[in-house]
């Protein structure tokens, strides 16, 4: 049924669809609404048999979760940013023990200093922690990954990470299709735990592993991330078949069969980078393409090849930055393109919420089209003021913190339009 | 693509009125798209939000740099934020006021863009009226149907009732009728004048 509704709303109801038995909630922005919309569904019953944890923090809502999962019972949970970090010695043993949760991650910054705001640094911090991690591009697509993730964490006995942007999904509202409970459950089959707490059949989880069999277990766990670079699209297309909608899958290609340039992202900027790519082929005839990642986790590296091997030129555009060294998408992109002499550019774009707008990304994708974009660049970085700090830290020690000395320069923001 | 900016303070609904507006498009069919700029939920600070209405699938994610319509919920900004940056010169302004353009010191804004698509409702008023409350946001919805025909007042009055329930929906459903009355009444004076 189709519906305009909050991103964060579709999702709490698609996960309702999944029926969860245990729910563990902790509020974070921006992923608050999605907690609070499946609380109403649990509250007034629609969404049952369930159980809705309150805890006390993001650490607590993981265990709380390992906990559930462990003793059979189907999983949710939803953080973001800090929240994220919190929690991360347990998200690891989520993926350690496998154990099919399926967590939405709502991107957010990472501080200091602290910002609310959207891009990809609290799910790139967790990206070897052995969990999936599925990007979606708009709220229809969020909406349909939670239900294929509980799908394929469930087969493989393997926790899910959904992450939609903070606030420019999550807060949106748009025209998705809501799949009705006879779909999901025709798609969906009640979990069947690979391994079970169970006080009839005691067995313990979270042996203890010395040097004799701990690399063969962290092997195992790559061997079924392996596994999942099949069975995404297996799903996807499965998917596809009941519902009628061509969402998620490992990448997602448009205009690649000519593109000589090929813009690689994730999430929501897919949207704004097609708008952008179709105006430049139309005005100025760019060859360009878009390569969007859905799978970041299993990283698809034959996919990304087999689409990028035919350009001149490959640019990935990036809501997260390693500090020191510079992209991070673009690492595994270049792994994927060993051997291949493509020319590479990592644009590093919309930290802490920066606006990313089509005027921008058209002047970059035009010297990316000329070569004359350097290898690593910041979209909009406001040079001006890095270089006053510069200056500044130069010329005293006691040069006063960062952040404020920024915005003090700046003046005042309440008064800007966007 | 018809492209909206909101602009008002923390409490007055800019955020719901993006939200009820694209409601109301999708009611008449229509794709549409509503997000707020993002994380200034301090009440009484200036916020923004935006909302993008077309035929077809809305892919574009970059707030409203250049909009075809424009609705200030609060005259106050008028002199704090540069409202009307980016405006279409063919576009269409609704401010909630008592006074007119020229009262309001904007004869200069008013001589740029097409007259019949400029308009001041009291909103505050007719929401005092019908809420009790100072929140103009749905009422100023009901004005832009009348100003622009670009949404119909029961699609208006459809989003409320999905965003409102009981007396609240009913006193903004009453409120927008008002306001959509007062400004269909300013559009035929001025078409007279």
């Amino acid at each position: 049924m189709l519906r305009q509704i909050e991103g964060s709303r579709a999702v709490a109801e698609s996960v309702a669809l999944c029926r969860p038995e245990v729910i563990c909630a902790y509020p974070i922005s921006p992923q608050t609404h999605i907690v609070e919309g499946l609380g109403e569904l649990v509250k007034s019953g629609t969404l049952a048999p369930c159980e809705f944890i309150n805890v006390e923090s993001e650490f607590a809502a993981m265990s709380v979760a390992i906990g559930a999962s462990a003793a059979g019972a189907r999983s949710y949970t939803a953080t973001a940013s800090q929240g994220l970090l919190f929690m991360a010695e347990a998200v690891y043993n989520a993926s350690g023990l496998g154990l099919p949760i399926v967590m939405t991650v709502a991107n957010r910054a990472i501080g200091a200093p602290i910002n609310i705001w959207n891009d990809h640094s609290d799910s790139m911090s967790q990206r070897d922690c052995g969990w999936i991690q599925l990007f979606a591009a708009h709220n229809q697509e969020a909406l349909d990954l939670h239900i294929q993730a509980f799908k394929l964490g469930e087969e493989l006995s393997m926790p899910v990470m959904v992450c939609m942007d903070g606030f420019i999904l999550t807060h949106a509202y748009e025209r998705v299709d809501m799949p009705t409970q006879a779909q999901v459950d025709g798609f969906l089959p009640p979990y069947e735990p690979r391994q079970v707490l169970d006080v009839n059949e005691p067995v313990s989880i979270g042996a203890m592993v010395g040097p004799e069999a701990f690399m063969e277990v962290r092997y195992l766990a790559h061997a079924k991330q392996l596994l999942a670079l099949d069975r995404i699209p297996q799903i996807a297309a499965e998917f596809e078949q009941r519902f009628g909608r061509n969402t998620g899958g490992l990448v997602r290609g448009y205009h690649l069969d000519d593109a000589e340039t090929v813009v690689v992202a994730l999430g929501s900027v897919l949207g704004t980078l097609r708008e952008t790519v179709e105006e430049l082929r139309a005005q100025s005839g760019l060859k360009i393409g878009v390569l969007g990642i859905t799978s970041f986790r299993p990283f698809p590296l034959a996919a990304v090849r087999a689409a990028l091997q035919g350009a001149q030129r490959v640019v990935v555009l990036e809501k997260s930055f390693s500090v020191g060294l510079g992209g991070v998408v673009s690492t595994d992109v270049r792994l994927a393109l060993s051997g291949l002499s493509l020319r590479g550019y990592t644009v590093v774009a919309g930290l802490g919420g920066r606006a990313i707008t089509r005027a921008s990304l058209a002047r970059m994708l035009h010297e990316a089209a000329a070569d004359k974009l350097p290898p690593l660049s910041f979209l909009d970085l406001d040079v001006r003021i890095v270089e006053r700090q510069l200056q500044r830290e130069a010329a005293t020690r006691r040069s006063g913190p960062i952040a404020e000395n920024l915005l003090r320069d700046l003046g005042t923001v309440a008064s800007k339009v966007s | 693509m018809l492209q909206i900016r909101i602009h008002g303070r923390g409490g007055q609904g800019v955020v719901s009125a993006a939200e009820m507006l694209s409601i109301a498009a999708f009611e008449q069919g229509r794709h549409a798209q509503a997000f707020p700029s993002f994380g200034s939920e301090r009440t009484g600070a200036p916020v923004v939000a935006f909302c993008r209405i077309d035929d077809s699938d809305i892919r574009l994610r970059e707030p409203i740099l250049q909009p075809d319509v424009l609705i200030v919920q609060d005259p106050t900004l008028l002199y704090q934020v540069d409202v009307f940056q980016g405006l279409k010169p063919d576009g269409y302004v609704l401010i909630n006021s008592k006074r007119s353009f020229g009262q309001l010191g904007l004869a200069e804004i008013a001589q740029r863009h097409r007259s019949e698509r400029l308009a001041t409702v009291p909103a505050t008023d007719i929401a005092l009226r019908h809420l009790g409350r100072p929140l103009p946001n749905a009422v100023l919805l009901g004005g832009f149907a009348a100003l622009s025909g670009l949404i119909t007042l029961p699609a208006v009055e459809h989003a409320i009732q999905a965003k409102f329930s009981g007396r609240v929906a009913e006193g903004n459903v009453a409120a927008a009728a008002e306001a959509f009355d007062f400004v269909k009444r300013e559009m035929e004076e001025l078409a007279r004048a």
